[in-house]
């Protein structure tokens, strides 16, 4: 890519970014690069060796996420990152493993494993871009479009109820669950580290503008119309009941921090239970996979 | 009427400036960062890119204060701001 003339130093995120793959596919005014470069200021931030983070995407606009990070960073299967983000943590205990996708790959066809990642406290951090709709695949209706909103299957507005995320991990026991929109840039940066910190399934959900299939088909304007509709419309309430986080199509939208607390992880838990029932049998988890 | 005092440390605090870089080509147009610098340092310019967008341009690149909001902000990393060197202390 030509830069600009004269001795122009280099973007400060570059390091951490596959230079050769950008520009990337997202739309002009799309959030999911906002969520990038806010992940890239946590990452900055956050003082672990690069070597031992790995980023998991799964399908979909979102899915791109791990192509684009210089990491070692895999894209897999439509649903199945948090399944390949739990092998890899058991495998090598030592990694730091963030799964980045988005809504329509973690919440419906990834559900399952969602709730039981959540459950079990796996060590994984997951954000989750949240669009409101099946962006990459011609703006189909998620389990996440809000009641009332057109999509292309759903021409007449949509009447399903729509997945309130924070609630369905928080009552799964995630340890950390926050939410922020894409115009957050500086508590979402914040809420990342946070959750990069924090032992356990910590979970940020991120709600991104889509311009070209949720904003179109809703006459919502463009990606910026959205942001200001965020930036009027966002309301910050840490420690909010998680049931009070429905989203409805144009209301009020309640971010903030809304769980950080302490549970033993899986290997903690394994380590715990096991070592009580087997006494001078019990191999400790990480040794047993050093072992292997 | 005022209803704010000169702060304490106003004498000792320096007021950054930053220097803005802008990647004109990377740039697809969308006007976050014209429409959230806190200082309205940038605007859309009338000139297109090599996609055909209108990137922005600093009108008046003074003003930055170094706040990188528009750094963190631009979906396609097409936009940072440098710290200048230069010392300038507060007035009134």
């Amino acid at each position: 890519m030509k830069k600009n003339a004269g001795n122009v130093p280099e973007h400060p995120m570059e390091n951490l970014l596959r230079m050769d793959r950008i520009p990337h596919i997202w739309c002009s005014t799309c959030g999911i690069g906002t969520a990038v470069s806010c992940f890239i200021q946590a990452l900055q931030n956050f003082d672990y060796p690069l070597d031992k983070i790995a980023v998991v995407s799964g399908i979909g606009c979102s899915g791109r996420i791990a192509g684009y990070i210089k990491l070692d960073s895999f894209h897999t299967t439509h649903g199945r990152a948090i399944p390949f983000a739990t092998g890899l943590k058991l495998a090598n205990p030592e990694l730091k493993v963030i799964v980045f996708s988005g809504d329509g790959d973690l919440v419906s066809i990834g559900g399952n494993h969602l709730i039981h990642a959540a459950r079990r406290n796996m060590d994984i951090t997951v954000f989750c871009v949240n669009n409101f709709i099946y962006a990459m695949t011609g703006g189909q209706c998620a389990p996440t479009t809000p009641t009332d909103a057109n999509s292309s299957t759903s021409p007449y507005g949509n009447f399903d109820h729509p997945f309130n995320i924070p609630l369905l991990v928080g009552s799964c026991g995630a340890t950390y669950v926050a939410r922020w929109t894409a115009l957050h840039i500086r508590r979402l940066t914040r809420s990342m580290q946070e959750a990069l910190e924090k032992p356990g399934f910590s979970f940020v959900e991120i709600i991104a503008p889509c311009s070209t299939l949720y904003a179109r088909r809703n006459r919502l304007g463009t990606g910026l119309d959205l942001m200001k509709f965020y930036h009027d419309n966002s309301v910050i309430q840490h420690g909010a009941p998680l049931e009070s986080l429905d989203i409805q199509f144009q209301k009020k939208i309640i971010v903030g921090k809304f769980i950080d607390k302490k549970r033993p992880t899986f290997l903690e838990a394994w380590d715990q239970y096991l070592g009580k029932k087997l006494g001078d049998k019990f191999i400790s988890a990480e040794k047993g996979i050093r072992a292997a | 009427m005022q209803y704010w005092r000169k702060p304490l440390d106003a004498d000792r605090i320096q007021i950054p400036h930053g220097e803005i870089h802008i990647v004109r080509d990377r740039c697809k147009g969308c006007g976050f960062c014209v429409e959230y610098c806190p200082k309205d340092v940038l605007e859309l310019s009338s000139q297109f890119n090599i996609k055909g967008y209108h990137p922005p341009e600093a009108v008046n690149a003074d003003a930055c204060v170094h706040c990188q909001l528009c750094e963190l902000l631009c979906p396609e990393f097409a936009i940072f701001v440098t710290l200048k060197e230069e010392e300038q202390t507060v007035e009134g």
